[in-house]
């Protein structure tokens, strides 16, 4: 059997399926970590804690790497879907005037094409939402906080701003310093790198779903819960369906794999929606 | 069970033959005693039929006790009709009631056309064994006693029951994409999980699974309807299975 054969084969199709789609599922718990922290803490620690990670995730070049798998993923898993749907169409030209598919098989395995869909569709709108704004567009404002300093004379206490940068400085905001390439920042005179800023991403998060500071924070806060809803439904049977395209299908570990990919499409997708409800309704 | 009798509308799929467009024909169908077969039912209606001077109904039947794989039919929207683990001829009036509509249709699937009416050709199959399912080692005179090779009783009892696979097309005709992966799993594991078998194994699944894609069968999709549908009850461990040997013999293949 010739490579190109095999590499065309409906099994290997299934397998690129199946590690694409497991290895995105590693991806979601990842991505809920950093998620988790925009509940766990609260006031100035949440922020920093968000932003820390945010720039932890940019710069480590590990993440770096593993990010670019999940470009990858995402994309050769929707085409490869739609091609596969497209396939399987073709093979029956005509259906059944009248047919039971629930007789024999559950709902979300039966649309996992239109589900899929929807979760693109999501993936699409939230990378212009976040993604877009930090990795292309680079307009967002550097991490500052502004703290009162007591005037030592007495009298009226002053407010400086401070910028919070990643080696832990707190440098005030004046006219020495200059942020070049979005985020670093340098001295004016000098032309000398002080420290590098963090991104604000919490508060472009926060502010997003704040029905005060965006009006569209109900729809995209809709939208999202729907969308982790249409990911639950993919995740019900596309988690256990991995695993059995690989050919691990055992008496023993089989059962425990389906009740493991059940609580991840219910536990997983109902988090994001969570946090989303939760910062919306702050 | 005390004999009774129906009176049952039939929705039948006639189409003249492979090339002609068919359509749903609508038959009704009195006294029909609720011990009769599905196929004794039909052969009632070919015999009304035939006295109004109108073309019987062709549908594919042979032993009639549920093991040679010939009889299939889409019966109100399920493969070999409502009940579980039968073929259409085990599958009784009973199930039916008395002034119910039944939708009769043939396999659906591109890999399947059909012939006339119900009949469909699954000669796909026959290639697909063709192409790798069976053993070389000749059988036949100076037989080696079973037992001269041990076998684990797990593996032995695995093998036989994917080796029930009557090759009917009913997993065909129930899965969404029309994928032919549950007939091939079966094929494949009942000889890869013995010794006589093991020796071809490798070219057997490479073999089998180029011909499922060349006859232009979906892909799986693992919605499981296969294995609710399949009337010997064969399990999507198969297809797992399958799956398995493919990989490493794909993987291991030189050619």
């Amino acid at each position: 059997m010739s490579i190109k054969t095999i590499l065309n084969s409906s099994i290997i199709k299934k397998v690129w399926m199946a590690l694409t789609g497991l290895f995105l599922c590693t991806f979601l718990v990842g991505h809920l970590a950093g998620n988790m922290q925009l509940i766990l803490k609260t006031g100035e620690e949440g922020r920093r804690a968000f932003n820390e990670y945010a720039y932890f995730m940019g710069h480590n070049p590990f993440i770096k790497a593993l990010s670019y798998i999940t470009y990858f993923s995402i994309i050769f898993h929707a085409f490869q879907g739609f091609y596969l749907t497209y396939q399987n169409k073709k093979a029956r030209p005509q259906g059944y005037a009248y047919s039971k598919p629930g007789a024999n098989s559950s709902l979300p395995s039966r649309y996992m094409a239109i589900l899929g869909t929807l979760i693109l569709v999501f993936i699409v709108t939230h990378m212009a939402n976040f993604w877009w704004k930090a990795k292309i567009k680079e307009d967002i404002p550097l991490h500052t906080f502004t703290v009162t300093v007591p005037n030592p004379m007495g009298g009226v206490s002053q407010k400086q701003e401070l910028y919070y940068t990643h080696n832990m400085q707190l440098i005030p905001k004046s006219d020495e310093i200059v942020v070049k390439n979005h985020t670093d920042l340098y001295m004016a005179n000098l032309n000398v790198k002080v420290a590098e800023g963090y991104k604000d991403l919490h508060t472009v998060v926060m502010d997003f779903f704040n029905p005060k500071k965006n009006d569209l924070a109900l729809a995209f806060m809709l939208l999202y819960v729907f969308s982790m809803g249409a990911l639950g439904f993919h995740l019900w049977h596309g988690f256990a369906s991995g695993f059995q395209s690989l050919g691990i299908n055992h008496k023993r570990y089989t059962p425990m794999i389906h009740g493991l990919g059940k609580l991840f499409a219910v536990i997983v997708p109902g988090l994001f929606a969570l946090i989303t409800v939760l910062i919306y309704l702050k | 069970m005390a004999t009774k009798f129906i009176n049952i509308t039939l929705k039948i799929w006639r189409q003249k033959n492979k090339e002609s467009k068919g359509a749903l024909e609508t038959y009704p169908l009195n006294n029909v005693s609720t011990d009769s077969s599905f196929l004794e039912m039909l052969d009632q209606l070919n015999e009304q039929l035939i006295q109004e001077q109108k073309a019987p109904v062709a549908f594919d039947h042979d032993c009639r006790e549920g093991i040679c794989g010939m009889c299939s039919l889409y019966i109100n929207g399920r493969a070999h009709g409502p009940d579980t683990g039968t073929t259409t001829c085990q599958l009784h009036m009973r199930k039916f009631n008395d002034g119910e509509t039944i939708y009769v249709e043939p396999w659906r699937s591109k890999a399947f056309p059909i012939v006339k009416d119900l009949v469909v050709d699954r000669s796909a199959f026959d290639r697909i064994q063709q192409a790798g399912g069976f053993v070389s080692i000749n059988t036949s005179g100076k037989t080696m006693d079973a037992n001269a090779i041990p076998i684990p009783k797990e593996k032995a009892d695995s093998a036989f029951e994917a080796a029930a696979c009557i090759g009917c097309g009913a997993c065909v005709a129930a899965c969404k994409n029309s994928s032919a992966m549950l007939f091939v799993g079966a094929k494949v594991s009942q000889y890869a999980l013995l010794p006589q078998g093991r020796v071809e194994a490798k070219e057997r699944v490479l073999n089998m699974v180029r011909q499922m894609d060349e006859e232009g069968f979906g892909n799986c999709t693992n919605t499981g309807a296969c294995e609710v549908e399949c009337p010997k009850g064969i399990s999507i461990e198969n297809i797992a299975r399958m799956n398995r040997e493919f990989l490493f013999a794909a993987a291991k293949s030189e050619k």
